[in-house]
């Protein structure tokens, strides 16, 4: 395996099976309860800088064929790397886009990606963002399906005005894009139904 | 032992990678139908194909998985998905509810309550609940993007106007954190309290007619209703003829050709483990 290896590329998953199970997993539980941290990513050799390892454990466990991929421009260093590991054919832009890897910095409006249709809401755009710090208690207040009663998150880095951002994007349901939030090896989910106040 | 010629869980990575995908989007959208490209698996459909292929994108060699159809854990259905996963995915089995970390069922959801980080799978014949109201598919679609549900309320109406009160018992409508209207698949009535802001993730698998969807936890699930016809769940005069239990869903069993019967609770596991407990306190 190692000798056909292009040269220059880090390893994907050392058992795909198991450990694209252990990384859904984590994605589900993130997706289903927004505000809980999830660390993904264990075992997986060092992704390209600056893709993160929860990042680049999703992109293994959710991206192939079917995925157009969409990097922002700080991201376009792993693009080989996930281009070789997933088999995902690079989006055009980010409107083309089923899935999108960008960096909090570059995160571009929300309402630029796909938001699906009243019809086919599915046919939405989820998008993981890599902030700069991720921990549990935090200035963002979280609830909506998934969570008890209410559930706090601070994440750094995210633009300015993400929170009217991401009112207007809960404002179109059933349409609207759908974030994962990573930072190192966690996750946090932040689906479309969530409602996040300051 | 694990079946070496096959994939774990059975199904190929580019098969669970999209029903994945799926899952999340049904996750994100409660309780929309995300279409799927369902597979064929080694078994019928009707036989729960769509909440095989649920589980067998979801479990993982560390899950303890517990199956139960019609509530019982040692019928036909249930013995053989539980078999086909020891073998295709090497994971333990158990009949306990509060020992499961996945429940695979076909129509009903256990007495016992669910635990947050349990996740229910559904085996679904009907995902649409629109379908006997409206058969093309491109109408329904447009009228759950329009939350155009007044057929469904003046349907249940007319139960009141024939039979006095609604005869709906099975698969009956509920409507997901105040949006889409989604059949719970047939469970009795007397499960649909237990959906609401449950704990656990419920995931629906419907394989013959490809959709998945879903409820996350602690999510508003509420059955239809009319102001002066409230929602009421089924009550028995009887008690479980095997450990007494007044509050589970209890199966009418004919004992004779002379008419008697005897009612025993519908959830095996619960049933089992009331009269354990009695026998223990004597």
């Amino acid at each position: 395996m190692t000798a056909s290896f292009p040269a220059g590329l880090a390893p994907g998953f050392a058992d795909p099976a198991l450990a694209a199970q252990v990384s859904f997993r984590a994605a589900l539980t993130a997706l289903s309860e927004p505000g809980c941290l999830v660390a993904l990513g264990h075992g997986l050799a060092p992704p390209p800088p600056p893709l993160g390892p929860a990042a680049a454990a999703l992109a293994l466990t959710l991206l192939d064929h079917d995925t157009p991929l969409w990097l922002s421009p700080a991201l376009r260093p792993a693009a080989a790397y996930l281009r070789f590991h997933c088999g995902c054919p690079p989006a055009a832009g980010p409107e083309a886009a089923r899935f999108a890897v960008v960096t909090a910095a570059e995160l571009p409006p929300l309402a630029v990606f796909a938001a699906g249709s009243d019809d086919y809401p599915d046919h939405s755009a989820t998008v993981i963002v890599d902030v700069a710090g991720l921990r549990a208690g935090g200035p963002l207040v979280l609830s909506g399906p998934g969570i008890a009663d209410r559930a706090t998150l601070a994440a750094d880095g995210l633009p300015a005005d993400f929170l009217a951002c991401w009112a207007a994007n809960r404002g179109r349901f059933p349409r609207g894009v759908d974030l994962l939030l990573t930072c190192g090896p966690l996750l946090c989910g932040l689906p479309r139904t969530t409602l996040v106040g300051g | 032992m694990t079946g070496a010629d096959y994939n774990f869980a059975y199904l190929d990575e580019q098969t669970k990678r999209m029903i994945r995908r799926a899952i999340l989007k049904a996750v994100a959208i409660p309780g929309y139908q995300v279409p799927f490209a369902a597979r064929e698996m080694p078994l019928p459909y009707g036989w729960g194909t769509g909440g095989i292929q649920v589980t067998a994108a979801v479990i993982g060699p560390d899950d303890v998985l517990k199956v139960i159809d019609q509530g019982a854990d040692d019928t036909t259905n249930a013995v053989s998905i539980r078999r086909f996963f020891r073998r295709m995915a090497g994971v333990a089995t158990t009949e306990h509810t509060a020992e499961a970390t996945i429940i695979q069922t076909r129509h009903r959801i256990p007495e016992t309550p669910l635990a947050a980080g349990q996740i229910l799978v559904y085996q679904v014949p009907i995902p649409e609940p629109l379908r006997w109201l409206e058969p093309r598919d491109t109408e329904t679609r447009r009228m759950h993007a329009l939350r155009d549900y007044g057929a469904m309320q003046v349907n249940l109406y007319e139960d009141i106007a024939r039979h006095g009160a609604i005869a709906k018992s099975y698969d009956y409508p509920v409507l997901v954190n105040g949006h889409y209207i989604m059949s719970p698949s047939p469970i009795p009535k007397f499960d649909n309290p237990k959906m609401d802001r449950s704990p656990a993730l419920q995931l629906f698998g419907a394989g013959r007619e490809r959709r998945i969807y879903a409820v996350p936890p602690h999510t508003p699930v509420r059955s239809l209703d009319f102001d002066d016809y409230p929602f009421t769940v089924q009550r028995w005069d009887e008690c479980c003829a095997l450990c007494g239990a007044t509050d589970s869903f209890l199966d009418e069993m004919i004992m004779d050709d002379r008419g008697s019967r005897l009612f025993i609770c519908s959830d095996s596991d619960y049933c089992r483990g009331r009269q354990g407990a009695g026998e223990a306190a004597e």
